[in-house]
């Protein structure tokens, strides 16, 4: 019971940032039901050896939890079979939306901590022991800050712009699998509904540029979107040589075919194989400009365009898009994690005994790191040179990569594979870059001082 | 999924689809209007995964929401950059009957020909859902001349859509 009692509790008083209504409503839900059972007396008898069956066997932890509280909810609550499924989701979802939002909480103080620190500054200190309370300042003051609205801005669509952003954010998160049997929607087609659902922000973006009425706006949303599209093939090019080597869509099975360890400690991650590793590259840089994290966030780049599409949003409006925009690198990611890292696999076989949604979460964080490093160190490109990167070395590295899968893979994914599929990944590589790199060569920098 | 749900989904994704469909013929400003057929493009989608037919259904998202609906957009603003309203008024129903009839003989014509398909009376298969290994096999095997075609097109289609760009004096 006490037990039972603390963690709810620690759900409702862990104020998580900037967090949708949607979630709001979730806690209270966590929360009534906590109060519910308080008064229930057959609550003891069914939560507390769930918890406490969760406690003794971790990796099953969240399954046992849930069962426990449908359980709960079937014997105290809910008889029609038809509800006791939807609280089913219902649960699931709650969990899901508190746990990314507390990560989204989380990892923008980090980033704001971690960019000081390469900075040589201090970053937010004030409120809380390290400052560790300033996701809540932050999501307090976008709450209470006005919500401006320009007089000329086509009203609906300002206000739709940041629903249909945050909905397929959140939407592709449904189908990564965070651990063995722990996929929300276990989907044959689970990577196509990914690319799918992130196709759809850019409707979301061409609506925010648009319906600001505003030049800055409407042109920080054309360089977006001509952006997401450029790298969504990129991106999908080297998520197809996963899925070919995989042989499926699905993202369970793909975790799945990256089990085991060679010669007993070296895991079987796809990212550790000569055309992995060039697609995991590829992957995480298109990732990078598909999420406009830096250093292709020029659609936000305030030197020219103000902040884009961004421009006329304030006060909660922006915080969904902020929300949206984190939400869409935890995804990609995930994705990426599930794609090339193994997924909820060990790096190790001794450490088996750790959880694998902990190891998922674990990388996953780690990419979001790499993310912040990278933001805090590469200058923004300019726009022309970011088409060029795309489609001129991206997407034609993309189709090599697809070229070493098939090669590796027919060569018996051994040390042939090696000696074959590296160079079918490096030389095109070099050429790539060597005649790219000619073309476009920098020349000496010409200072103009004002005569006078 | 139990009858219910999917009553309730197919009712909401009617009246949805339906809706955009017709907002995206009536509505005044052009945007919206391109933005109701995004709209009304998702509804369809949303048909293609009742129906069982996910993969259909995600291409549909990914190339009508994400290419086609976004192109639209594209396209409107480039051509109209005033992008001012036009008024949608029946005053000109006589210019518009010819297109109404034009429109009624492709719908009889669609709705002939589904309703006497063969397919049609051939009943449901099986086999619900047809997996993607299957579909990959045909595409590249009984299909891939088909396929190569296309994909020669789409490539002629880039070259033509780069040399289009590309600027005209190289000095």
């Amino acid at each position: 019971m006490q037990l039972e009692a603390s963690h709810i509790n620690s759900h409702a008083t862990a104020p998580p940032g900037r967090l949708p209504p949607a979630v709001a409503i979730a806690i209270a839900g966590i929360v009534l039901t906590g109060a519910g059972a308080l008064l229930n007396l057959k609550a003891p008898g069914i939560l507390l050896p769930a918890a406490w069956e969760a406690l003794q066997n971790p990796s099953e932890a969240p399954l046992l939890l849930k069962g426990g509280l449908l359980d709960y909810l079937e014997q105290g609550w809910i008889s029609s079979p038809f509800f006791l499924e939807l609280a089913s989701i219902q649960i699931t979802i709650a969990t899901l939306l508190s746990l990314f939002g507390i990560l989204f909480a989380l990892t923008s103080l980090v980033e704001r901590k971690v960019l000081a620190r390469i900075q040589n500054r201090y970053g937010p200190n004030r409120v809380g022991p390290c400052g560790l309370f300033q996701p809540i300042a932050d999501g307090i003051k976008m709450l209470i800050k006005e919500d401006i609205v320009p007089r000329g801005a086509d009203k609906t669509v300002h206000l739709l712009a940041p629903v249909v952003m945050v909905v397929p954010a959140l939407l592709v998160l449904a189908i990564l699998p965070y651990g063995p049997g722990l996929t929300p929607v276990e989907l044959s087609v689970g990577i196509l509904f990914f690319f799918a659902l992130g196709a759809t922000t850019e409707v979301a973006v061409f609506m925010a540029g648009w319906g600001s009425n505003n030049k800055y706006s409407l042109l920080g949303a054309m360089r977006a979107i001509a952006q997401m599209i450029s790298y969504e093939l990129p991106l999908i090019l080297t998520a197809l040589a996963v899925v070919m080597m995989a042989g499926s869509l699905s993202p369970v099975a793909i975790v799945e075919a990256q089990g085991g360890y060679s010669m007993g400690f070296i895991p079987d991650w796809f990212a550790l194989t000569p055309w992995g590793i060039a697609a995991f590259i590829l992957f995480f840089i298109a990732a990078l400009a598909e999420a406009n994290r830096s250093p292709f966030d020029l659609p936000e780049g305030e030197s020219e365009l103000v902040a884009g599409h961004l421009t006329e949003y304030s006060g909660f409006k922006y915080a969904t898009f902020f929300l949206a925009e984190y939400i869409g690198l935890f995804a990609i990611c995930g994705l990426a994690v599930t794609l090339f890292l193994g997924g909820w696999h060990a790096p190790l076989p001794v450490l088996e005994f750790i959880p694998g949604y902990i190891w998922f979460f674990l990388k996953l964080f780690a990419l979001v790191l790499a993310a912040i490093w990278i933001r805090g160190t590469v200058p923004r490109i300019r726009t022309d040179h970011l088409m060029y990167f795309a489609w001129k070395f991206m997407i034609p590295a993309g189709f090599v990569i697809i070229l070493a899968a098939a090669a590796w893979h027919y060569s018996g994914a051994g040390w042939l594979g090696w000696i074959i599929a590296t160079p079918i990944v490096l030389l095109p590589y070099l050429i790539l870059a060597r005649g790219l790199s000619n073309r476009y060569a920098t020349s000496g920098r010409t200072y103009r001082f004002s005569e006078g | 999924m139990s009858t219910t749900a999917a009553f309730i989904a197919y009712s909401v994704l009617t009246l949805v689809t339906l809706g955009a469909a017709l907002a995206a013929v009536s509505l005044r400003n052009i945007v919206h209007c391109g933005l109701s057929l995004a709209l009304a493009f998702v509804g369809v989608a949303g048909f293609y995964i009742l129906l069982g037919a996910e993969f259909v259904g995600f291409i549909q998202l990914l190339v009508y929401v994400g290419a086609v609906a976004v192109l639209i957009m594209f396209v409107i603003l480039l051509t109209r950059p005033d992008g001012d309203p036009q008024p949608f008024t029946f005053d000109r129903l006589r210019r518009a009957l010819p297109g109404l009839g034009i429109a009624l003989a492709v719908f009889l014509v669609i709705t002939i020909s589904i309703r006497t398909s063969e397919s049609l009376r051939a009943g449901a298969p099986d086999d619900a859902g047809v997996s993607i290994e299957a579909l990959g096999h045909k595409l590249v095997t009984s299909h891939l001349l088909p396929l190569q075609i296309t994909g020669v097109l789409l490539t002629a289609a880039l070259i033509g859509a780069v040399l289009f760009a590309m600027k005209e004096d190289n000095n």
